[in-house]
């Protein structure tokens, strides 16, 4: 009756070898709308360059039948896998065909979120009222009364809602370019939807955007009418429901243009790092464990890390954990650092040599893990902390000194100027200057300032 | 070059000296980070990095991906890692190349953002549905979550099978010293497989069905073959075993710990060791069979026993060893101390 589509493969031998016969029950609309596409694809000489993407239902076999590139997916999962092929293949062509249940019900957030961004592909989208391939069960898209396997007295708004008319939502979206509803019930309704599919696949072509064509398409078998009545059935009562027409073309608009973001090489990304410092074996250096707590805002994390750079960058092995969570904005915050002359074993510190806490709370939580030998210090306006035997104890004006310094909130800062001074880290001072400098990277006008409160707090230590 | 960065930037650097491509993520603690340098990197170097709308998004674009013959990624914890494993499990019957990095969190459920190990039987045994593995590759330290991270990518290509680097919220979190790659890997050819959009790829097909009973068994025996052949790919650290009276063994978090415990049992005179996995999938059975002829080991997990079982499972029955096990959980780690102590105890086992 109609000659055999171009766009198709010879004969469908992924079926079957040498066959020439789909898998389509008779009356069923799928083996029309994929003529349709099949020599849309010739017509533009598109194949080559062409993706197809078959869905998870009756049509899960599109790839025995169209003549390009074919991936199967997940079921209702199509609208992702185009995603994925149109943005890892910018400018070729990337089809997905998706069934009612497929795209409306279990993928219908991925087929959303694909016409909402304006992916590059065309979504050729087929309604037939319910799930075929499974046994005639209720899609999104059935009609109310309708009778399916899971609505047996017919689809009841009060149990079930309303039938999902997907064109009509997807309308309510910026970035699709094209949206149509057709029909493959008559001749004169398939010369439409001929027309729609040329157009996704046109759009395909020039790289224009998203496309999205739903087919009104019969299915006898699962309808229990025969394929005259069954295309009548399309005709009478689902365009009643999904009325047909162009809900939107503006492949002729301005496209959307990317903002411009300066393309660079790996070397040229992390071009500044250090070179030639790897940390050296030092059997008899002791390791020694830090702890840094206070409350978010205080710069903890950072002291922590300042002290870990220059640790490195003076060839010792080093670890630095944060802890971290929900309370991260505001509530506490405390960071491990292990200083090693060799691997580094457990990140965590359980009983530090040396402790450094900002806030009360901190003290509190961690006063009593400073191991024996070891030595805490605190910030001198708290209430002085009850340690275990052998611990020394020492209370830093860091706030005041930090305030004194004009940089009230650099007391971190002071509490890394005493450090040193202590003689608590170990580490040359030049490599600690550089590692409190580069911590600024970003704020270059409180290098001076923090230096100032260094030093200061440096002399108060020596002072001591 | 060396920088000073976290485990989960290292990740990501060791991804962009993989050569990824493409970059598909949806937020979740404790592994977002490494999204946000994908973000801001891959853009500047011409590469893909798209957030998708959920996990079962994530995954399916990384299907289309890998199908388009690209390097794929994402990177995600727990409850989201759970959400892919439909799609795992086709990526693994389509035969397709992808990395999926899983900063494993505290579960079930929502549980919470600290460190834990749960994941090991759903990475390590399947997770999805079907006669399939994953290659599991386990880091130790930030220099592992970059160096592991280019391997996966490296042995998803050649065994054409999603990988996952199994890490947890301290490696994610933590920073160390890492020394960068020196040179980008070599993209390989995928023409012979992969849909390019063109030409050459037109007859290309890429899907997990086979409708046919023989045509899926014989598909099945196929991928069989292939996991038996990673063998060759095991990889393990021994560390002090070679005298070894008692031999600690962990992977990620739990190996450091483990490694701390033996550094203070052998400064103790203790004659302690460690075996450390680095390949959970293909295990490193042979490693595993050299450590055990201490007679005594000791499992260090994050998690309840998942990773023990699997000792169990992988010893051989001809090798008299005690098992014991030191666990922690609900996102607690377990104190170096505590490990030191549930090994003296070993030790007094009689033989």
């Amino acid at each position: 009756m109609i000659k055999r589509a171009t766009g198709f493969n010879a004969t469908f031998d992924r079926k079957e070898k040498g066959t020439k016969a789909t898998h389509y029950c008779p009356g069923c609309g799928h083996g029309i709308i994929h003529k349709l596409i099949a020599e849309a694809m010739a017509d533009l000489s598109i194949q080559d360059r062409t993706v197809f993407v078959s869905p998870v239902g009756c049509a899960a076999f599109c790839y025995y039948y169209f003549d390009c590139g074919n991936v199967a997916g997940p079921h209702g999962r199509a609208s992702a896998v185009a995603t994925g092929i149109s943005r890892a293949l910018p400018g070729k062509v990337v089809i997905s065909y998706q069934g009612d249940g497929d795209l409306g019900a279990i993928g219908f957030n991925n087929a959303f979120q694909a016409a909402n961004r304006g992916e590059h592909f065309a979504c050729f989208f087929v309604n037939n009222s319910l799930y075929a391939m499974t046994g005639g069960q209720m899609a999104p898209t059935t009609m109310l009364g309708q009778k399916t396997t899971t609505t047996p007295f017919g689809r009841d708004p009060a149990n079930e809602g309303y039938p999902l008319k997907v064109c009509e939502v997807l309308n309510q979206l910026q970035a699709p370019v094209f949206i149509e509803r057709v029909s493959v019930a008559d001749t004169k309704r398939i010369m439409q939807a001929k027309k729609a599919v040329r157009k996704a696949l046109e759009i395909q072509r020039d790289g224009k955007g998203y496309a999205f064509v739903e087919f009104l398409s019969p299915c006898p078998t699962n309808w229990r009418l025969d394929p005259v009545a069954s295309a009548q059935f399309v005709t009478d009562q689902m365009e009643k429901v999904f009325p047909l027409g162009n809900f939107r073309d503006r492949s002729e608009d301005v496209p959307l243009v990317p903002i411009e973001i300066p393309r660079l090489s790996p070397s040229q990304l992390f071009g500044q790092g250090q070179e030639g410092a790897a940390a050296k074996v030092d059997r008899p250096f002791k390791e020694r464990q830090f702890k840094f707590s206070g409350f978010g805002g205080q710069g903890v994390l950072s002291l922590g890390s300042v002290i870990a750079e220059a640790a490195g960058s003076s060839g010792r092995f080093v670890s630095w954990l944060p802890s971290y969570g929900p309370e991260q904005r505001g509530g506490y915050a405390s960071c491990s650092v292990v200083i090693s002359g060799n691997t580094v074993g457990s990140p965590t510190v359980d009983e530090p040599d040396v402790l450094v806490v900002l806030s009360q709370q901190a003290s509190e939580k961690f006063a009593r893990t400073v191991k024996e030998g070891g030595i805490m210090l605190y910030e001198s306006s708290l209430p002085a902390p009850a340690v275990n035997e052998g611990v020394k104890v020492i209370a830093v004006p860091a706030g005041k000194i930090a305030a004194d310094n004009g940089t009230p909130k650099a007391l971190n800062t002071a509490f890394l100027g005493a450090m040193t001074a202590l003689g608590l880290h170990g580490l040359p001072e030049e490599k600690v200057l550089a590692a409190l400098d580069a911590s600024f990277a970003t704020k270059p006008q409180l290098i001076e300032r923090n230096r100032k409160v260094y030093r200061a707090a440096y002399d108060w230590g020596k002072g001591l | 070059m060396r920088k000073f960065v976290k485990g989960n930037e290292a990740v990501a650097i060791g991804a962009i000296y993989a050569g990824c491509d493409t970059y598909f993520g949806y937020p979740i603690t404790p592994a977002s980070d490494i999204a946000h340098v994908v973000a801001e990197y891959f853009p500047q170097l011409g590469r893909v990095h798209l957030q998708a709308e959920c996990e079962t998004g994530s995954i399916n674009m990384m299907f289309g991906a890998a199908a388009s013959g690209k390097l794929t990624m994402t990177a995600s914890s727990g409850p989201g890692i759970s959400l892919m494993q439909e799609g795992l499990s086709y990526l693994a019957g389509a035969q397709l190349p992808a990395v999926i990095v899983n900063v494993m969190r505290v579960g079930p459920g929502l549980g919470n953002i600290g460190p834990e190990q749960g994941d090991y039987n759903q990475a390590v045994k399947g997770g999805g549905h079907g006669n399939y593995h994953s290659i599991v590759l386990a880091p130790a330290s930030v220099q592992e979550m970059c160096d592991l991270t280019m391997k996966a990518f490296e042995m998803a290509m050649r065994y054409r099978n999603p990988a996952i680097v199994l890490a947890d919220a301290v490696l994610g979190q933590m920073k160390e010293f890492l020394a960068f790659p020196e040179k980008e890997a070599v993209k390989p050819d995928t023409s012979s497989w992969a849909v390019h959009g063109d030409a050459s790829t037109r007859q290309n097909l890429l899907t997990s069905i086979f409708l046919d009973n023989e045509l899926q068994e014989k598909h099945n025996w196929m991928l069989q073959e292939k996991y038996s052949s990673m063998r060759t790919d095991a990889q393990a650290e021994l560390y002090l075993t070679d005298d070894a009276e008692i031999v600690l063994t962990g992977y990620g978090t739990s190996a450091r710990i483990a490694r701390s415990a033996v550094d203070r049992l052998r400064a103790d005179g203790v004659k302690a060791g460690l075996f450390r996995p680095i390949t959970l999938f293909p295990f490193p059975t042979e490693h595993l069979e050299r450590a055990a002829k201490a007679g005594r080991m000791l499992v260090v997990e994050l998690s309840n026993g998942q990773y023990r079982d699997d000792i169990l499972a992988h010893l051989d029955r001809d090798i008299r060893c005690h098992v014991a096990l030191v666990n922690r959980m609900g996102g607690n780690m377990m104190k170096v101390e505590d490990v030191e102590k549930k090994a003296r105890e070993l030790l007094e086992v009689p033989e």
